[in-house]
């Protein structure tokens, strides 16, 4: 079973969201989705400033054998990315949740992040 | 409808990340890409590529036969147990598949061919065989297991102690029969190591001897990047009917003397040869953190000139790398877009890594 964490929400395409104290909300991946992927080699961030809007492609991680879009979760202003990533893409598999996040966003619509998903509405989704 | 090797159940005793590959059920990976592939270049890994098609071929003209069908000649093949690779061709020049040819005996022969070609593979070689006294057999019932790394041998040796000797005996590209076993110094992966053909009984004890002894258990994914740095054509990827051997790279595989030999294809491969080639299967290198993937395009001076056929993530030289078919005209450098952004990269010979070293002007 993968490791779903209670306090944050979900989108349908494995992304995490987290709020942050200053009110943007940090992005990653689930551990299902690194868990599928296999081991990352390549990350590629959206820039900081870009305004993205939910469901785009926002981004790619790579593992050896595939590469997969990273779908921005909300509409808004990126505010920050992990640098860390494009050394150590790596981080994404050993600390889906922490020191792999990818990147911070501030939203457009605080709305739209009443539809993503709870917890235990991910784990119905992973587990079928 | 897919299939099971008789290695199912070890996969996933072992948590393979099953997938289907060529309508069989094998594993990915077990615990990791990165990990099978560096145990294999330093170490000893073990495949199961029971997918594999072994076919005997046998009979009086199993020689003449094999001479008709096959571009590389089996003449070569003085000495039993020898084995050859080769490509098998179409009228037009085209490559059905790529193949190795073992040689038994007189009129005593065995083809391993791809689990994906399969079906056509055997009503081509049924259609030619028209006129020649062979006999064809599947040999579904045999399992195939590659052991492979710098330790194979010493491993192989351990858990087959009464052919030891023999093992360690045989040379690169020679095979050994004992009964329904057949060990050949074979493989996909640059590094020394075996293939072993061998009932499925067998085949499960062998495994689980491998295991048990400290020998890494990897899938499709490690296979493939051990074979890109290898620098070996994947059939399907980087060669198919729309080429020649002449033009990926395989050029060393057509036996042209005797003159006099009619193989299936010659006649087109004879023109292109007089004509000269216009594509070219070359290995690129990128020298920055990103990943080629095949489909990519490849351009020269602004003007496509070609497209990725394998391309991965070189996990032993921690660079992208990949096989592309390009113009003969593409020397030293190109570039390769990568969604929408064209990086450079460096034409290289397509052999990035052998015997666990990075070979000379890759890294």
């Amino acid at each position: 079973m993968s490791d779903i964490p209670k306090d944050l929400v979900y989108t349908e395409s494995h992304e995490w969201l987290e709020e942050q104290d200053d009110g943007n909300w940090r992005v990653g991946i689930t551990d299902h989705a690194q868990s599928q992927l296999g081991e990352l080699v390549y990350v590629e961030l959206p820039e900081v400033d870009a305004e993205i809007g939910s469901g785009d492609a926002c981004g790619v991680v790579e593992s050896v054998k595939a590469a997969s879009d990273i779908y921005a979760p909300i509409t808004g202003t990126i505010v920050a990315v992990n640098e860390s990533l494009t050394d150590e893409p790596d981080l994404i598999n050993t600390d889906c949740y922490g020191d792999g996040w990818l990147f911070d966003i501030k939203p457009d619509d605080s709305e739209q992040l009443e539809a993503l998903l709870s917890a235990d509405d991910y784990a119905d989704l992973t587990s079928e | 409808m897919t299939q099971q090797t008789p290695l199912y159940q070890q996969h996933l005793e072992l948590h393979g990340q099953m997938v289907d590959f060529a309508g069989w059920q094998l594993p990915a990976r077990y615990q990791g890409v990165m990990e099978e592939h560096h145990a294999v270049r330093q170490a000893a890994g073990i495949f199961d590529v029971s997918h594999m098609t072994i076919v005997d071929i046998s009979g009086a003209d199993a020689a003449a036969f094999l001479r008709r069908l096959v571009a590389n000649n089996i003449d070569k093949l003085t000495t039993p147990g020898k084995a050859l690779y080769t490509c098998m061709l179409n009228e037009e020049g085209g490559i059905l598949d790529d193949l190795i040819v073992y040689y038994f005996a007189e009129g005593d022969y065995r083809i391993v061919v791809n689990a994906a070609t399969r079906a056509q593979d055997l009503i081509w070689i049924h259609q030619q065989a028209a006129g020649f006294e062979v006999d064809i057999a599947e040999r579904a019932e045999l399992a195939l297991l590659a052991v492979q790394g710098p330790r194979a041998e010493q491993q192989l040796c351990q858990q087959m102690s009464e052919q030891a000797d023999a093992i360690r005996s045989l040379k690169p590209f020679n095979a050994l029969r004992d009964g329904e076993t057949t060990i050949a110094r074979t493989g996909y992966t640059g590094e020394d190591g075996f293939e072993i053909m061998l009932p499925a009984a067998a085949a499960v004890a062998l495994w689980q001897g491998l295991i048990e002894a400290g020998v890494t258990p990897c899938g499709l994914g490690a296979r493939d990047t051990l074979r890109l740095e290898a620098g070996m054509c994947l059939y399907g990827q980087d060669m198919d009917t729309s080429v020649s051997p002449l033009e990926c790279g395989l050029g060393w595989t057509v036996a042209w003397e005797p003159q006099d030999r009619n193989f299936i294809g010659r006649d087109a491969l004879e023109v292109q040869k007089s004509q000269g080639v216009t594509r070219q299967l070359v290995g690129l290198v990128i020298d920055q953190r990103t990943v080629m993937r095949s489909g990519y395009k490849v351009f020269v001076a602004g003007s496509e000139a070609g497209e990725i056929t394998s391309g991965t993530f070189s996990p032993s030289l921690e660079k992208p790398i990949g096989m592309a078919r390009v113009s003969s005209t593409v020397e030293a450098h190109c570039e390769v877009e990568i969604r929408g952004k064209r990086l450079p990269a460096r034409v290289v010979k397509p052999v990035f890594v052998r015997r666990g070293k990075i070979q000379p002007g890759i890294a």
